[in-house]
């Protein structure tokens, strides 16, 4: 019982002594943490603007934890949530550029939706594939194909796609963009908080229905747990891991509904980077479930946007120090309540 | 004088005791037995003793002194050996390099002078009548051989009391009767010997003073000559147990498993089974005796399509008249058959899975447990409380425990009953059903055995426990080097039951 009090209340204590952490580098820049934090708080949660940009940073921040934490189910450590996201945009983009003007919207946002699983499930799926078929470790593939994801999407775009003199591509048709929640509630005016919020909390309910209730995720935590007792009983152990391996990496490409269909409306170089290496964070932190995982990216996304709001005043890296700790506290006080 | 004394120990972890308010005393050059169920504190104590584990009160006295021992290190210093269950020996070096490991008594660089260890080894091992070569290499060796080494190791480091851990369970009948040679010849020595087991009729045959445990407590310690096999099971478990189960006479009906010319190589190339062929028919139990490691894994692996071997293409396995090779286990199971491996806790549960979700693993696919995508809570619930009263499964105060905190034998209680329910079952492999469990759960797991074998169901018992197969079997096959080499039939079973020992022994011959 102590241990699992513990173990719920590490994640706090984690994110506590990080905080802690920072405020003393903050001291150490010559400024006052508490006129930084609370000037920090007024400008993320105590304004308009300033939560829907916490909302936006927060969504993608989930699919890129559910990359991860779904292939965490069965060990297997999805470290290619930066690739993933990287194809989904991407193929998201080209699907929306695609896509003659006049389409209905329903249509449109669903075959860029579709789009950007797609890039992100197959590369998912071709890691998971090279594991079963050739026994490459997960880790290693994912890591690889990250740079090549990386430097051929951005050679497509210097040389092919990108406008003349810019980084981006054209927009996308404008039936394939999903509103703001600003143009449609008038909540978070200005701010790039879409209407894909509320898809990816769907999926994220999903995901956790699929892994606790129903046969499948049965077997499939079975495999994850003991993958030879999984084979005794019939439960076909590679479907499993090329499955997860897949959900996860659509789960990181869908970032592009929000991020492209949402916000950019286009492609650009450097849109996603970053968001698959915090997915680790967020899914670590919250024990890779798939609905805790939403507390945890809002608060990366909070750390996020709060860190930018004081740019001016402190280096926003001591925020990504801050970060860093955290998920190296979160282990270190995890693997402590186990020995307990 | 005694080697040992205790008084007062107990050793708490969290809240539950291990052991609580342990007194005992060993008299220096006995051979002293502690005899219990699983968990109740047999190896905690052991680990006390040897300095593993230090305990929460109570004192210690070694040859008379008052000792405290943080490691193990310690107790070795004051003279006290152990020997694990699992081995503790480094595969690459040889058996000298093994023993005087730690022990050099060498600067660091300065060449080792391992001929004079090894004359020094012979000597002693000889002395005992524990013949060894102390060039061979561990990998090489039997584990009889290898559990010798473990002790030679303790002599070596001149221990004065021995702990043996279960030191019988991995052994042949042969080399039981050779280790318990050598320990008599070292207690005349003047060695005392502490011999942890559960097997009762050893307990009756080698020691001196017994000790039984339950609950983390000792119900007392008697001397051996003074109590018979059944009195030691009713302080073991609180209550009278039936040790032999009740076979009545066996109506065998058609052939279900035909394994006929069964010869397989490993991926390295190493022949394991050697045209293996054995027929198990409807109704009867079909008992395989043998040694560890001479094919049993392998037979069962290829029962259940779970092999990497390479087959011959002589090779036949029918079930029911159908081939199994091609099949998956998904479709050996659902052609009828269950199967409980050698290792419960690795291949037939998820531990971290709760009862009722084990009670329908690898039966999941079942429409009766099915509600929409997910399961019919209801279904499952009534049916895990109908079998948690019809198998006695214990430790259940709620419904939310996992089998990760059930005992051996309620968890293999679970597995049974499973696999026992397993709609149109017509064949049952069974391996090393009752390992690791109480005597109190193996009286129920195997009258539910012969309860199957007469419902007509073909049932395929592989266990290294000699007693289990002859008081379960039909009949019985000796499998030596992946073959059978003889076969007793089901009179010559029948007739020759009453006299259990020299049974035992007739089989000892074909399986050495």
């Amino acid at each position: 019982m102590q241990k699992k009090i513990f173990t719920a209340l590490s994640p706090l204590l984690a994110v506590a002594v990080a905080l802690a952490f920072s405020a003393i580098l903050v001291i150490a820049t010559g400024r006052d943490p508490l006129f930084l934090f609370s000037k920090m708080l007024r400008m993320t949660f105590g304004s308009d603007y300033g939560t829907g940009q916490i909302v936006f940073r927060t969504t993608s921040l989930i699919l890129t934890g559910l990359a991860v934490a779904i292939p965490f189910r069965l060990r297997l450590f999805n470290i290619g949530g930066e690739g993933q996201a990287l194809a989904g945009a991407f193929s998201a983009a080209a699907a929306g550029i695609l896509i003659p003007e006049g389409t209905p919207a329903m249509v449109a946002i669903t075959v860029c939706t579709v789009a950007a699983a797609a890039g992100g499930g197959l590369l998912g799926l071709f890691a998971g594939w090279l594991k079963v078929r050739y026994e490459v470790n997960e880790v290693i593939s994912t890591i690889m194909l990250n740079f090549i994801v990386l430097a051929f999407v951005s050679y497509m775009l210097t040389n092919h796609l990108a406008l003349p003199s810019t980084a981006h591509t054209p927009d996308i048709s404008a039936a394939a963009r999903i509103p703001g929640f600003g143009a449609s509630i008038g909540i978070w005016q200005k701010s790039p908080a879409n209407l894909s919020t509320l898809l990816v909390l769907a999926i994220c309910l999903c995901t956790y229905v699929v892994i606790f209730k129903t046969r499948f995720g049965y077997a499939m935590r079975a495999v994850g747990l003991k993958p030879d007792a999984a084979s005794y009983a019939g439960i076909r152990t590679n479907t499993h891991l090329l499955t997860a391996m897949a959900a996860g990496g659509a789960a990181a490409g869908l970032a592009a509904v929000n991020i492209v269909l949402g916000y950019r409306h286009c492609f650009e170089a450097g849109l996603t980077s970053g968001i698959g290496f915090t997915g680790i964070a967020v899914a670590l932190l919250a024990f890779a479930h798939p609905l805790l995982i939403v507390l945890s990216a809002l608060l990366f996304g909070f750390l996020e946007y709060g860190g930018l709001s004081i740019n001016a005043y402190v280096p926003k890296d001591i925020f990504m120090i801050g970060q860093a700790v955290t998920i190296i506290l979160i282990i270190v006080l995890t693997q402590q309540a186990k020995r307990a | 004088m005694h080697a040992v004394e205790l008084s007062g120990i107990t050793k708490t972890f969290g809240e539950t005791a291990a052991n609580s308010n342990v007194s005992m005393t060993i008299r220096q050059g006995s051979i002293h037995a502690i005899v219990g169920e699983n968990g109740a504190g047999k190896s905690t104590l052991t680990k006390i003793i040897y300095g593993m584990h230090q305990p929460s009160s109570g004192t210690m006295r070694v040859n008379g002194h008052q000792v405290r021992f943080n490691t193990p290190q310690q107790a070795i210093q004051a003279g006290i050996g152990m020997v694990h269950q699992h081995f503790m020996l480094i595969d690459g070096l040889t058996v000298t390099e093994n023993i005087i490991l730690g022990q050099e008594h060498r600067k660091l660089f300065m060449p080792l002078k391992r001929s004079q260890a090894a004359s020094a080894i012979t000597a002693i091992a000889t002395k005992h009548g524990m013949q060894i070569d102390p060039e061979a290499l561990i990998e090489d060796l039997s584990v009889g051989e290898e559990q010798r080494v473990e002790i030679l190791k303790l002599l070596y480091r001149k221990a004065e009391i021995l702990l043996l851990d279960e030191p019988t369970a991995v052994l042949t009948p042969e080399e039981t009767r050779h280790l318990f040679t050598a320990l008599r010849s070292l207690q005349k020595e003047g060695k005392t010997i502490i011999l942890i087991t559960h097997k009762l009729d050893e307990v009756l045959e080698i020691s001196d003073m017994v000790s039984v445990m339950k609950s983390g407590r000792i119900v007392g310690t008697v001397p051996t000559s003074s109590v018979t096999k059944e009195d030691l099971a009713r302080m073991m478990v609180g209550r009278n147990v039936l040790l032999r189960v009740d076979n009545p006479v066996e109506h065998p009906g058609r052939t279900i498993l035909d394994v006929a010319t069964l010869s397989c190589r490993d991926p390295k190339g190493r022949p394991k089974l050697n045209n293996l062929s054995f027929q198990v028919r409807a109704g009867e139990i079909y008992g395989i005796a043998g040694v560890e490691g001479n094919g049993q894994t392998e037979l069962l692996e290829l029962l259940w399509a779970m092999s990497d071997c390479s087959v011959t293409p002589q090779s036949i396995i029918t079930i029911d008249g159908k081939t199994a090779f091609g099949m998956s286990p998904r479709q050996i199971a659902e052609s009828g058959v269950s199967h409980i491996p050698e290792d419960r806790l690795k291949h037939a549960v998820i531990p971290q899975y709760l009862i009722s979700e084990n009670l329908i693993f690898g039966r999941q696919r079942e429409k009766k447990f099915h509600k929409g995508a997910g399961f019919n809570s209801k279904a499952i619930a009534s049916y895990t409380a109908q079998i948690i009263d019809a198998f006695d499964i214990r430790g259940t105060r709620d419904s939310n425990v996992t089998v990760a905190e059930l005992s051996g034998g309620n968890q293999q209680k679970i597995v049974l009953a499973r696999e026992l329910d397993r709609p149109g079952l017509k064949l049952l492999l069974l391996a090393q059903p009752t390992r690791g469990v109480d005597i109190g759960a193996i009286e129920l797991i195997h009258k539910q055995i012969i309860a199957a074998r007469d419902r007509g169901i073909a049932i395929l018992l592989i266990s290294a426990e000699l007693e289990e197969i002859i008081s379960l079997s039909t009949r019985i096959g000796c499998l030596y080097k992946g073959a059978i080499r003889h076969e007793f039939s089901a009179e010559e079973v029948r007739n020759a039951r009453g006299c259990q020992q020299e049974f035992e022994k007739k089989i000892g011959l074909h399986i050495t």
